[in-house]
Parts: structure tokens; sequence; C-alpha cells
């Protein structure tokens, strides 16, 4: 039997103007700004926009407001914007060898060409809450120094000039794009690099985490990490050369990876690489970590079952997008799923009841 | 009207330069150089999409890292002369100033709006640039090495 169900249609519009009003909050308060999301609560725009896997920080502060600050939420709208986007084109690789570094250090290297640079850093902060930003204040201002010009090397060159670090050579095969074809098995290092960098942050968080507790330990320094700005380039077609189309401010991790060589490859340092919309460092260093635990069939490491080398595991599952969606729809009515499932317990019960006095007469 | 455009580097230069202008900003300083030329419309301001790739290890094979917004339009002036415009983020107003300046570069509008225009927006792409790096620098770490020993 199937029971057409309407009626909630008065619901559902009430539910929504309720959560309109709640959205605001109490109106004595003052009604919050996009443009203050964007300047103030910078980190969260960042890792709206990283997710969301579209870079533009007004559009984020905007999602971030409308989802009352649920980042998951607001990165389902960013995403649901993002389809009905057309599709101008595609950049030429950013070159963040040439970053404006806003940050740039090594746990490798203590002296190194360009120097440790802190950056707007919550490192080495005492993490006790701090009162005074309760009450309104000046606009605080941060000392200012003497800038080297030039671009800041990667350290990474350093360890290559001794062959001691294998290379990432130069390679033009254009990548897959998942968002035009579904993800598919096995997955390149492109496709999993592409994935990585909008998975969900907690996600990608905990696998690295687990690498380091020893499930597929693969003894990670953090070789670099630079934050900053670099150029967007895109050949334009109609003009027939390519021009700068923009400025983002992303961060990179490569980690330095101890390796004792395997049958194919010599003892050397090996390597793992994050690349993150925004200013997003733990995410970044994550997917680092995680992008080398997937890379152990390409260098003939052993498969030990840890969950961050099983790529399927891994790439199914880092989605919040798609992991929201599955899981959230169980909330939503299966009025007629569930009463097949009453029928069916009820008659097992039934029979069992049946075949229970038969023993029992027996 | 110049019979040849502008080299691909001149022409790259201000095309990039407008690109990464802040919001209203190079509007603001056309408009203050002079009255905006009649002109019709090749492709009227589209909001879409650029997929932004990087390199695994920063130097090795591209992948896709996800799209950032883009604006474009393409118009003509009077005498014929095409003007593009492809700008970061959602901003048809600034498209449209881009590609008209793109467009009046090619003609004998291109000095005036190189003083007014393009050299103030690369001073300010310079000045927003420098102040970020001084603040960067007073974080660079100075190390210093604790004198021990036994003399």
């Amino acid at each position: 039997m199937y029971v057409a169900v309407k009626g909630g249609e008065r619901a559902i519009r009430n539910a929504h103007a309720w959560l309109a009003e709640e959205r605001r909050g109490d109106p004595a308060v003052t009604e919050l700004s996009v443009a203050q999301i964007r300047e103030q609560l910078a980190l969260a725009v960042n890792r709206v926009m990283a997710e969301g896997s579209l870079h533009d920080p007004d559009l984020a502060a905007l999602a971030i407001k409308q989802a009352r600050g649920d980042l998951i939420e607001a990165i389902f709208l960013i995403r649901a914007y993002r389809t009905t986007l057309p599709r101008f084109g595609v950049s030429a690789p950013i070159r963040t060898a040439a970053m404006a570094c806003d940050r740039r250090i090594s746990a490798t290297f203590k002296d190194l060409p360009g120097g440790q640079v802190l950056g707007p850093t919550f490192d080495y902060t005492h993490r006790l809450v701090d009162f005074k930003l309760a009450a309104e204040g000046d606009a605080p201002r941060a000392p200012t120094g003497a800038a080297d010009p030039g671009d800041v090397p990667h350290v990474m060159d350093f360890l290559n000039r001794e062959g001691l670090i294998e290379e990432a050579r130069p390679d033009d095969t254009p990548p897959p794009d998942l968002t035009r074809e579904p993800l598919e098995l096995p997955a390149s290092r492109a496709l999993r690099l592409q994935a990585l960098a909008r998975a969900d942050e907690g996600f990608t968080l905990g696998l690295a985490y687990s690498t380091q507790r020893g499930y597929a330990r693969n003894h990670p320094f953090v070789g670099e990490l630079r934050i900053g700005a670099v150029a967007v380039e895109m050949e334009i077609p109609e003009l027939g050369f390519a021009i700068e189309i923009g400025e983002i401010t992303v961060t990179e991790c490569e980690t330095v990876n101890q390796f004792t060589g395997s049958k194919t490859e010599p003892p050397q340092f090996t390597r793992g690489y994050g690349l993150v919309f925004g200013q997003t460092e733990r995410k970044a260093i994550s997917m680092a970590l995680v992008d080398r635990a997937l890379r152990w069939e390409e260098l003939g490491e052993d498969n030990v079952g840890a969950p961050a080398q099983d790529a399927e595991f891994v790439l199914y599952h880092a989605d919040n997008i798609q992991a929201t969606g599955f899981l959230e729809h169980i909330k939503l009515p299966h009025y007629v799923d569930f009463q097949s499932e009453l029928e069916l317990v009820r008659k097992l019960r039934r029979t069992a009841g049946a075949d229970g006095m038969q023993e029992a007469a027996q | 009207m110049k019979d040849t455009v502008d080299p691909p580097h001149a022409r790259k230069a201000w095309m990039s330069l407008l690109a990464k202008a802040p919001e209203g900003r190079a509007a603001a300083l056309f408009d203050a150089a002079m009255t905006r030329p009649d002109f019709t419309w090749l492709r009227r301001p589209e909001i879409g999409s650029v997929m932004v790739r990087g390199r695994a290890g920063g130097t090795g094979a591209p992948f896709n890292l996800g799209e950032m917004t883009v604006t474009r339009c393409a118009l003509t002036l009077s005498e014929g002369v095409v003007g593009h415009a492809y700008i970061q983020g959602r901003r048809k107003a600034d498209a449209e100033a881009a590609a008209l300046i793109d467009a009046l570069m090619q003609t004998e509008a291109a000095d005036r709006l190189r003083a007014d225009v393009l050299d103030p927006l690369a001073q300010d792409a310079k000045a927003r640039r420098a102040e970020r790096a001084a603040r960067a620098a007073a974080t660079r770490v100075d190390f210093f090495t604790m004198v021990r020993g036994d003399d």
C-alpha cells in the first residue's frame, strides 16, 4: 500500500521563517556584515573556500552568515553555487616558488636562505582566553622590518642538490578533474591531491594523526610550510597569450619522510605534498601526511592495511558534502521503508513464537 | 588610432594589473581621468569560474586545486578597437571598466590612462605587497647561539 503524504508545506514555510529569525538573533545586537565576517573570521572563510573548492572570500563570508556559522552547511552552499558557474578555463599551474610569503618555516633546517618567517601565527601563544578582545579597542598595528626583495627559494631545492630526496620532476600530463568525471579507482596522485585539497579538515587531520601514531608510520618532518599570495595566470583563447586573472592566498606544505629504500628505489628521503586555498596550515600539513601514506604503492612500500593507505577508504569518505548528504538523509521521512521493516519484524516474531510453542508442546 | 596593438607583453601587464585591482578602484581612477566613450558589447559581463592548478611537490605533475570566480566581458569602441577583461571575483562593473581601459590603451588615450589609472594601480599593488612583506620581515627569527664552554 502506498500512502501519499502531504501537508508539510505550511510547517516548512514557518520553520524557514523561524530559521531566518533565529539567524538574526537578538535584534538589539548589531547585525553582522559580510565584510566583518570576511575580515574578522578570515580563517573560517578560508576553510569554506578550501572545502567548497571555490576561491571567493565574499561569497564564502556570505555563506557563513546564511549558514549561521555552520561551516559544513556553508561549504554545501558554495558547492551548490559552484555548479551554476560556466567554466571559463583552467589556469597555468600556480608557481609557489614565486609566492609573496606571509609565513615560511622549516622544521628541518634552522638556517636557510629567506629565513624562518613566523607570520601571523597562533604558534607560541599561550592559548589563554584573551578577555581584552571582549572590549572594543583600537585596531592593533604590527611592527615592520626590512624585507628582502626577490623570491624565497623552496627548502627542497637544498636537499635535491645532494640527491638525497626524490625529485618532483616537471611533467605536463593534463590532470583528471573529479568535478567533471566521477571518482574512479585506481586514482592517480593528481586525482588524490584534488580530492584531498577539498577534503574535510577533520577527517584529513584524523587520518594524518593515525599515521603519526603508527598506522602506516612514515616519519614525517615539515620540510617547509609557506603561506602567501600567488598570481593565477591563464591563457586567454581570444587573445592568444596568458594574463594574470587574479591573486590568491594558499598554504603549501612539503614533508620530508624517512625512506629506507625498496626493490626499485635507493634509500633517500621521500615527500608528501599539501596545497590548500587560504591560510589553512592544519589542513595543508594533514594533506601532506595523507598524500605520503597513499603513495606506498608507487614507492614499493608494504601495505600494512592502515586506513590512511587505503585510497578507496580515504577518497570515498573524505568529502564532507557527500558524507553529510548521505548521513543526514536518514532523518528525512522513510515512513514507507520503515513500515515494510515493521511488517517483517512482526512476521518473524509470529513465526518464532509459533515455533517456540511447538517446541514447548513436544 | 594606432594601427597596431601594443606588443602582448605590455597588454598582458595592464590586463593583469586590472584583474587584481581592488573592487571599484580601477573604475574610480578611470572616471576621474576621462569620460567613458561609447561602445558596443561583444560579450556582456559574465560570471564564471576558472579551475586553478597546482603542481605535486611544487614542481611536478599538475593537479586541480579548486576553482576561483572570474568575471569576463568584451566590447568594441566606435572606431573598432576591441577591449577584453578577465578579472578575479564577481564584479561586472569592474569588468566593464577594465575592458574599456584595455580598449583605450590601444588608442591615443594610452598615455593618459597609463599615468592616471595604470601607474596608480601599480603603485597601490606594490605598496600592499611591501606592507605585508615588511610585517613578515619583522617576524623573521634571528637565531643566536648561547655561548657555552669551560673557558
